[in-house]
């Protein structure tokens, strides 16, 4: 059954303890850093970073040979489903999962029941991620009342009350002007405006991506169309507000050309790219597979192909999860009738270094950039850094660490994942928020 | 053979010889055209063909190919029938010949007719025309050829069942 | 000694996983199950004793009844269960389903649902056999047997004919499993229809693709014209029933300027004057009654191979044959 190995082996050091970290390979591309050196936290931040450093007294020392030390991961696209949703996850099993995973911070979306659309809400989130004691916990808001798409939600209040960004993810934004409106408004707080790009009228009624697999199964497909449209639409609409959109979830090969053109313009566009979108084809679908459903849907080979192209050089800035757990028998249905979307919290480190880092796509540096440095720029968080001074944030990975996915191990609540049983290299052994280990492997 | 059936059943006006697929079928021919000729007269021919009515159907893996069962165009109802088979032994065949049979209609009599009885019954079932009685021993199996299907008509004793292909 | 016929698995699901031999098997079995019905008294007793459920979640009474009298013809107890209800209540109801019939000991499930999949997923949760009688746009297996075995009887063979399926076959499970059978014995097959009820990638399993009737009309030896739901035009496939009659409808007047004599199929029940034309319905051509025929021995066939007892007893049971 569940290994709940957090807990304990945080227990045996006193909360707030330095600790050493000696001898790892530290992996810190704020500082163009890639090498053999010691770091030390004190006080919850960053003390000190380079060799031959010594522990101060009652510190714990963690001999990190072998091991790669990298700023805190940073996932900034997770559905907690609290509140409403507790039966899939709380914020306290979904911020347990994540430091698991090697995350020391997740970005909460505000699709739940009620949404997340105001900063009475926000502070409830916010209170309840500082509770969990795990990783920590951002919130976004919604960006119109009750994500209808009518009016803007109280954006100011709600970055006030500590919002990071906003978005009304899983409802696209389809009136454009609402769009402009967010976009301009938003603009004065700092916050970038996520948006899930999908134009309904397009994907109206699809399960699947569109192909020869959804023809084959019968099953309705959504156009890469239905994607490529709302990119170009919530691009065009940046670059004349000069807002910050963040795009979510890219999947398609004309929408990922579209953000390396528009960037190439200057618009302030960061995106998205998902383990899932980078491993899996639609032909995971076969056999009406549940697991595999997911929105956007798992797309073509060239898809997959283009995704991975953007995510190394750049174009998609930021891995994401898009954790999106479900209870079991909410996906043991027809395909029709089982709700989109995969747990990732617990897989997607192992993922991106056994498949990407791995076989040479990406090098360890560009890792922890896409997972940790440019997430935290894209929304302004504290960390993405090991720079002195800096909270002490910090994820450990054992590189040569094999192991099988089992989904009835994880810590999240729900266990909805197409790569159970995936035999990987790569996964986090130590997982220290604020100085404090929230979790280890043991 | 001939003659005994006729003499049973009291002539050919009323006569219907009823094979049982498919050797069961070749000897119902061979006597039909047996007692034309002593008769002078057209004998009633039909075929059984007992698939859907076997007994054993729920637990047989691959499902057996069904044959075509038929009927002489005036039907069976009040006629005399004489169902033909090659060899009788545990007289399942008969009674599921007999069963589908009475779907067919209302014969005003039957009889069973077999070229050769090999005893080993596993039912109350017994000739009323015998060609030939033959004891055989459960582990041994007896095979009529017949012309159309074999290229000659004989009756053999296979000794050591061979294995089935 | 007794010559078999191969087992195809627990299941039918679609004729997709199926080969052209065990396709044919079906077809050939489902030759002596047509004089069943002739009978006087039109019941065999192979099925005695087994249980089996139609489970239609979706109105039908076309293939209901037939799958009702195809399994009273061979003496099975039946039960039919027949709900209509929201997408959510169905889903829901689904492995609910499944659990119950397991406990109730069930030896066959016919299921009609509305969305693709269905089938599979009771067939991967029960151990009885599933029939599926339709399961969204994806399957309708036995209705593509039918379809199979009426043009077989009525061209002789199905090897190198010309079938074209027109209507909606975004929508069609009859046309998917009509494309998998036909294309696996041997048929050249074509859709034709209005562009916005062709599926993508149609091509890609090897049919060809008409955008006019007429030129369908001009190609085929067969027409299996499929019923267009008003849903579609309430969703805007299509403008009008009037406009899809004028550009699709199979009429005597189109029909005429075919190069031979074509044979119509439709799976029915027919809005006549949309899809097809009375006339034509009607006419001498039409083989729409064969197929309700053949839909009973067709459906006879498939339960008679699938109710058999476990592969392993095979070897015991060859020796039974003997008299």
């Amino acid at each position: 059954m569940k290994k709940k190995t957090g807990a304990k082996a945080a227990a045996r050091f006193a909360d707030g303890a330095p600790i050493l970290f000696r001898g790892g390979r530290v992996v810190d591309p704020s500082q163009s850093l890639d090498g053999v050196k010691d770091l030390l936290l004190v006080d919850g931040r960053v003390e000190a970073l380079g060799k031959g450093l010594s522990a101060p007294d009652g510190a714990r020392v963690v001999d990190c040979k072998g091991l790669v030390v990298m700023p805190g991961l940073i996932d900034v696209h997770v559905h907690l489903r609290e509140p409403g949703g507790e039966h899939k996850e709380t914020i306290q099993t979904g911020a347990r999962a994540a430091a698991a995973g090697g995350f020391t911070a997740v970005g909460a979306m505000p699709n739940t029941d009620p949404p997340i659309d105001n900063p009475a809400a926000v502070a409830f989130v916010l209170a309840a991620g500082q509770r969990a004691g795990a990783a920590r916990v951002y919130p976004l808001g919604c960006i119109s009342v009750g994500q209808k798409g009518e009016r803007l939600a109280e954006i100011g209040e709600m970055v006030a009350a500590g919002a990071v960004g906003i978005t009304d993810d899983g409802h696209p934004v389809m009136d454009s002007g609402l769009m402009r409106l967010a976009l301009e408004y938003a603009q004065i707080f700092g916050v970038p405006v996520a948006d899930h790009p999908e134009d309904l009228g397009l994907s109206r009624g699809g399960a699947m991506n569109e192909g020869l697999v959804a023809t084959r199964l019968g099953l309705h497909g959504k156009p890469n169309a239905s994607e490529d449209v709302h990119i170009l639409r919530d691009l065009i609409v940046a670059e004349l507000t000069g807002g910050h959109i963040h795009l979510q979830h890219v999947s398609t090969r004309l929408g990922i050309d579209a953000i390396r053109q528009a960037k190439a313009r200057g618009v302030r566009v960061t995106a998205e790219a998902t383990p899932h979108h980078m491993l899996l084809t639609d032909e995971a679908v076969e056999g009406y597979r549940t697991e595999a459903k997911m929105n956007p849907p798992l797309r073509s080979r060239a898809d997959v192909d283009a995704v991975i192209e953007g995510f190394r050089d750049g174009t998609l800035d930021v891995l994401a999860t898009d954790h999106a757990p479900h209870h079991y028998d909410e996906k043991e249905q027809a395909f029709d009738d089982a709700p989109n979307g995969i747990v990732g919290l617990e897989t997607a480190l192992g993922l991106v270094h056994a498949h990407l880092v791995g076989p040479g796509v990406i090098d360890l540096s560009t890792m922890v950039e896409r997972m940790s440095v440019s997430p935290a720029k894209a929304f302004n968080l504290p960390g993405g850094t090991l720079r002195k001074g800096s909270p002490a944030d910090v994820t450990v990975m054992d590189p040569a660490h094999v192991w099988t996915i089992d989904a009835d191990t994880f810590l999240s609540k729900s266990h909805n994942t197409p790569f159970n049983g995936w035999e990987l290299a790569g996964r986090a052994v130590m997982t220290v928020v604020g100085g404090r280990v929230v979790w280890e492997l043991e | 053979m001939a003659r005994e059936v006729t003499e049973r059943t009291g002539g050919t006006e009323r006569l219907v010889l009823m094979g049982i697929h498919r050797r069961g079928d070749e000897i119902a021919a061979l006597l039909h055209d047996e007692i034309e000729k002593a008769e002078g007269k057209p004998v009633a021919l039909g075929s059984l063909d007992i698939t859907l009515y076997r007994d054993d159907l729920g637990t047989v893996g691959p499902r057996p190919l069904i044959g075509e069962s038929t009927l002489p165009p005036e039907g069976i109802d009040d006629r005399v029938v004489v169902i033909v088979d090659d060899v009788l032994y545990t007289g399942r065949t008969a009674r599921a010949a007999l069963n589908e049979l009475m779907d067919w209609g209302r014969p005003s009599k039957v009889y069973l007719c077999v070229l050769i009885d090999r005893g080993g019954r596993e039912l109350p079932i017994q000739p009323d025309i015998v060609g030939r009685k033959v004891e055989v021993i459960g582990n041994r199996k007896i095979e009529v050829l017949v012309p159309a299907l074999d290229g000659r008509l004989a009756v053999e004793i296979v000794k050591n069942l061979p294995a089935e292909k | 000694m007794t010559p078999t016929v191969a087992h195809f698995g627990k299941d039918l699901i679609g004729l997709e996983p199926l080969t052209g031999d065990q396709i044919r098997a079906i077809l050939d079995t489902a030759e002596p199950f047509k004089e069943i019905s002739e009978r006087r008294i039109k019941k065999v007793p192979v099925l005695r004793g087994k249980t089996i459920v139609n489970l239609f979640f979706e109105p039908s009474t076309r293939t209901r009844i037939s799958f009702e009298f195809a399994e009273k013809r061979l003496s099975a107890d039946t039960v039919n269960i027949q709900t209509a209800g929201s997408s959510v209540v169905k889903g829901e109801t689904l492995v609910d389903t499944a659990r119950n019939l397991e406990a109730m000991r069930i030896d066959m499930v016919v299921m009609r649902h509305s969305a693709s999949g269905a089938a599979r997923f009771l067939a991967e949760r029960i151990p009885s056999n599933v029939i599926n009688a339709g399961d969204g746009s994806h399957e309708h297996p036995t209705q593509g047997l039918l379809d199979l075995l009426t043009i077989r009887d009525n061209l002789g063979k199905i090897e190198g004919a010309k079938v074209c399926i027109v209507g909606d076959i975004l929508h069609s499970r009859v046309a998917r499993s009509n494309i998998y059978g036909l294309i696996k014995l041997g048929a050249e097959v074509a859709v034709c229809g209005p562009p916005t009820l062709q599926p993508v990638g149609i091509e890609e399993l090897g049919v060809h693709i008409f955008n006019r009737v007429e030129e369908a009309i001009e190609w085929a030896d067969a027409l299996n014209v499929l019923r267009l739901q008003l849903e579609r035009m309430q969703s805007g496939y299509v403008p009008s029933l009037r406009e899809y009659n004028r550009l699709w409808g199979i009429s005597t007047a189109r029909l005429e300027h075919a190069p031979k004599e074509l044979l119509i199929l439709h799976p029915g029940p027919m809005n006549r004057g949309v899809e097809i034309d009375s006339d034509v319905a009607d006419g001498e051509h039409s083989v729409i009654l064969d197929q309700v025929t053949n839909g009973v021995a067709v459906r006879m066939a498939v339960l008679y191979l699938l109710a058999g007892g476990a592969p392993e007893k095979a070897e015991s049971a060859k020796g039974g044959a003997e008299s």
